[in-house]
């Protein structure tokens, strides 16, 4: 867990605990007063005592209740602050989050690396944190950036700059998806962020960092996906190709998942996907190119190479 | 005049009976007439608002189940929600409001029959128009038939650019609608209680749902406002080239959510305070004691609408407003809880020592009284910003909110609708089937929505049309689509016992509970003028004091 997500974690079981009493006291008391004071058969010949109020009782019950959420909120207050007025130390890594229908476009200006649906970041050692922060943004509609062991949820809106941090202390896999709907495949918008030891994050860097690997061999499927439309989304660094309307394909083969994690990142699989994408996700932008099956075996040969 | 001169027809009285009794219904102005369409209308789209549920739950019972398209189901929840709040919830509520807030105070109709009826047909053609969709919704560009931008319909997604087509004018237009429709409601049952009741009913002596009904109709006009407005302006945008929303101009998406929360969160208490109501009247009877705490009962109800017009932005902890706003709506928020308990205390104060009579009105009542404080835990722990920030947006989330729209008010709903039929139809209700639907909710009910809460907490969010295998979530979905089928089987039984009673009931008299408010004073079905004479009122329980005139109530009160 990092630190965001342990503090709302540790308040939550507070309030839990806070409501688990309240539910307790209150459950019996009806459960009492339902068990003894029922009666069989509707019309009884005398009624009982007819009470109107109590000023007593009804000041008991309006000023307990009022103590108990003056302590929660002031418990809420203090996680509330520690979380969202947290100062961004100097060794941070900055990513910029760019959500798009129906993924995510990653971003790490310090170090010109630009990737899609996979998160890579260090692991933050307590004694010596390398806390994330993240800028979140968005290309198109709303979407909310929720990996609920890293931290809470925040929104991506468009005209609207939002910012959250991790600081994870533990390398692994971490799995999320989009919190907030986004249109037809927001189901399928799903979010895996990678921890990986400084060492492992460096040398990660290092590879994204690097523009496309060049192979003859599959000069073919290279020249058949920068004549079709397939540049006009995808941009592959040191080549013709430089749309953003799609991810970043320059290291596509480092990625575990493809289609937002909507299916591993298998030769059959990006086979099938560039033939025709809707088998995995109906409602994704990217169209079906219509190619013939030996441009389809050229260009996902091409797409292979991406390491 | 002209008029004068044109020859009619000679009568054919009584040759087309199914014409004339269809002409009365449709031509009514009579406020119990309006009542049982409006509440009618509402039984139908609730079946229909349930097919949808269904359809969802269907698709959901396991991972990458195929049952809809993604497209059916975004459809399939932007259906639901608004069918069920604004084609169910609503006019239910206006129709026992329609129904029993002349009858409570001693008047023989609303202030303004003619808006009244207005009003109805205005919320009726909302729904219609909005269910027209399916088939008139592609439109010029062929893409797609119903709404499919979700109940809360967040810019930008409901701009031209994201949403092309005419399904989210259908949604825009038929909540413009039926809003009108609700202000209207809404004005007329603010006159109706300052100005017709009867001779000695003050203020502090109406019964406590006719109070309820007063807030509840002065948060419609403070919350449809907005939503109206709001509805005014995405059609400017959509179609006269402003940019209040889009975002691709410079609009903002933000400023959509805080002028829907502004009525979304409001709009919760206009459904939750009548439902109160019903608590307050059908409790106090069948625990044989009048009401505890009327006084603060009527204050705890102010002093809920009041802080409830100032929760709305937790809806939005998430969105980034900055710490300091995000403190103050979690006070705000946690506030409500005060006097929501109070009343839950006040209601349990006039059990105590009284003569519990489970009825099946009371059943649900005291149903009702356990699944709101499970909401309002809920609802409070929701409350606290940093959890919000996990759960909001999550399955944990829906089962709140369901807790609170059918643990608390659906259940008051069906207490009340046993309650007042005998009055409304003149028969009584079957009994046993009554219990039988009771008890086959019940389960269904907390099947359902105790363990939806589950895949909450393990990170489901709300609103896919499916999920991948081995998050542990999908034995919790199994679960929770099978307490649908108990749902389901249960208002079958209900619609069933309701329409069986109608024909076959027995007689129920005027005052088959041994009641103390003014409707049970005149008879089953009230006649049009509800009362041959007006009554003189001198306590919150006139009739009380007529059984009990050893002891009448305005000696205490």
């Amino acid at each position: 867990m990092s630190t965001p997500a342990r503090s709302i974690f540790d308040l939550s079981l507070f309030v839990l605990l806070v409501s688990a009493a309240i539910f307790a006291v209150v459950f019996s008391l009806l459960s009492y007063a339902v068990l003894k004071f029922r009666k069989q058969g509707l019309h009884g010949s005398h009624e009982p005592a007819q009470v109107y109020g109590s000023t007593q009782l009804e000041l008991a019950w309006t000023v307990i209740p009022v103590l108990i959420v003056v302590v929660l909120f002031l418990a809420t207050a203090r996680v509330i602050a520690s979380i969202q007025n947290a100062v961004r130390p100097a060794s941070a890594i900055e990513v910029t989050v760019i959500g798009h229908q129906f993924w995510w476009e990653y971003r790490y200006p310090a170090f010109s690396v630009v990737t899609a649906n996979e998160l890579h970041i260090p692991v933050s050692d307590p004694a010596h944190p390398t806390p994330t922060f993240l800028t979140l943004l968005s290309a198109d509609t709303d979407h909310s950036f929720w990996v609920p062991r890293l931290a809470g949820k925040t929104d991506l809106i468009p005209n609207h700059p939002n910012s959250m941090w991790i600081d994870p202390a533990e390398p692994g896999l971490y799995l999320g998806q989009c919190a907030q709907y986004c249109g037809t495949q927001h189901a399928k918008m799903l979010l895996r962020v990678y921890v990986q030891t400084r060492a492992e994050f460096d040398r990660w860097v290092q590879e994204q960092s690097q523009p496309a690997h060049l192979d003859d061999t599959v000069s073919d499927g290279r020249r058949i996906f920068e004549r079709t439309a397939c540049v006009n989304c995808h941009a592959v660094a040191g080549t013709a190709a430089i749309g953003r309307f799609g991810p970043d394909l320059t290291h596509l083969m480092s990625r575990y998942t493809i289609a937002s994690g909507a299916a591993s990142n298998t030769p059959e699989n990006l086979r099938r996907w560039v033939k025709d994408p809707s088998i995995f996700k109906p409602g994704s932008k990217m169209p079906a190119m219509g190619l013939t099956d030996p441009d389809l075996t050229a260009v996902t040969a091409y797409l292979e190479t991406l390491r | 005049m002209a008029s004068e001169s044109i020859a009619w027809p000679a009568p054919e009285a009584a040759s087309r009976p199914l014409v004339d009794a269809l002409h009365q219904w449709v031509a009514t102005v009579d406020h119990k007439r309006l009542g049982i369409l409006y509440i009618v209308y509402a039984l139908f789209f609730l079946v229909i608002g349930g097919v949808e549920a269904l359809v969802m739950r269907i698709q959901l019972i396991r991972p990458q189940n195929d049952f809809v398209s993604p497209e059916v189901f975004n459809r399939m929840f932007t259906m639901h929600g608004t069918t069920m709040i604004f084609f169910v919830a609503m006019p239910i509520m206006f129709g026992f409001a329609n129904y029993l807030v002349p009858l409570m105070i001693g008047a023989r109709d609303m202030a303004f029959p003619r808006l009244n009826a207005f009003a109805f047909w205005m919320t009726a053609f909302g729904g219609l128009l909005l269910y027209y969709s399916f088939v008139g919704g592609d439109g010029l560009y062929g893409a797609g038939s119903a709404p499919d931008v979700g109940w809360f319909a967040y810019a930008p997604l409901t701009s031209r650019t994201f949403s092309p087509g005419h399904s989210t004018d259908f949604w825009t237009l038929s909540l413009l609608i039926s809003g009108i429709g609700s202000i209207g409601t809404a004005i007329n049952i603010i006159a109706t209680i300052v100005c017709l009741r009867c001779p000695g009913m003050d203020l502090g002596k109406m019964p406590l749902l006719v109070w309820l009904n007063l807030v509840m109709a002065g948060l419609v006009i403070l919350a449809v406002s907005p939503l109206t407005a709001a509805q005014i302006m995405l059609l400017i945008d959509r179609y006269l080239g402003a940019h209040f929303f889009d975002t691709q101009a410079g609009g903002s998406a933000v400023i959509w959510m805080h002028f829907f929360w502004v009525f979304g969160h409001p709009e919760v208490y206009v459904l939750v305070i009548p439902a109160f109501g019903f608590a307050s009247e059908i409790i106090p009877v069948f625990s044989r004691k009048a009401i505890f705490g009327y006084p603060v009962m009527v204050a705890a109800t102010i002093c809920i609408a009041f802080i409830g017009m100032s929760v709305w932005a937790h809806h939005m902890f998430t969105v980034g407003l900055g710490s300091g706003a995000n403190t103050f709506f979690v006070l705000a928020t946690m506030a409500i809880a005060v006097p929501t308990g109070i009343k839950i205390f006040n209601w349990l104060a006039t059990m105590w020592g009284g003569h519990i009579h489970f009825e099946a009105p009371m059943l649900f009542c005291v149903a009702f009284l356990f699944q709101f404080l499970i909401a309002g835990l809920t609802g409070v722990m929701l409350s606290v910003a940093p959890f919000n920030w996990q759960l909001g947006n999550s399955y944990f989330v829906v089962a709140h909110f369901h807790y609170v729209i059918v643990g608390g008010i659906l259940f008051t709903l069906f207490g009340a609708f046993y309650y007042w039929f005998p009055k409304m139809s003149g028969r009584m209700y079957n009994g046993p089937l009554a219990k039988l639907h009771f008890w086959l909710f019940l389960i269904g009910f907390h099947l359902t929505f105790d363990f939806m809460h589950v895949p909450g907490l393990l990170g489901m969010p709300r609103r896919i049309y499916t999920y991948e295998p081995g998050r542990g979530w999908d034995i919790w979905n199994l679960i929770v689509s099978i307490g649908v089928v108990f749902q389901a089987v249960g208002i079958l039984v209900f619609v069933g016992n309701l329409l069986w009673s109608l024909v076959r009931g027995k007689l129920a008299g005027s005052d088959p509970w041994d009641a103390w408010t003014l409707e049970w004073s005149t008879n089953s079905p009230p006649p049009a003028y509800n009362f041959a004479a007006i009554p003189d009122v001198k306590s919150r329980r006139p009739l009380w004091d007529l059984k009990h005139p050893e002891d009448p109530d305005w000696r205490y009160e």
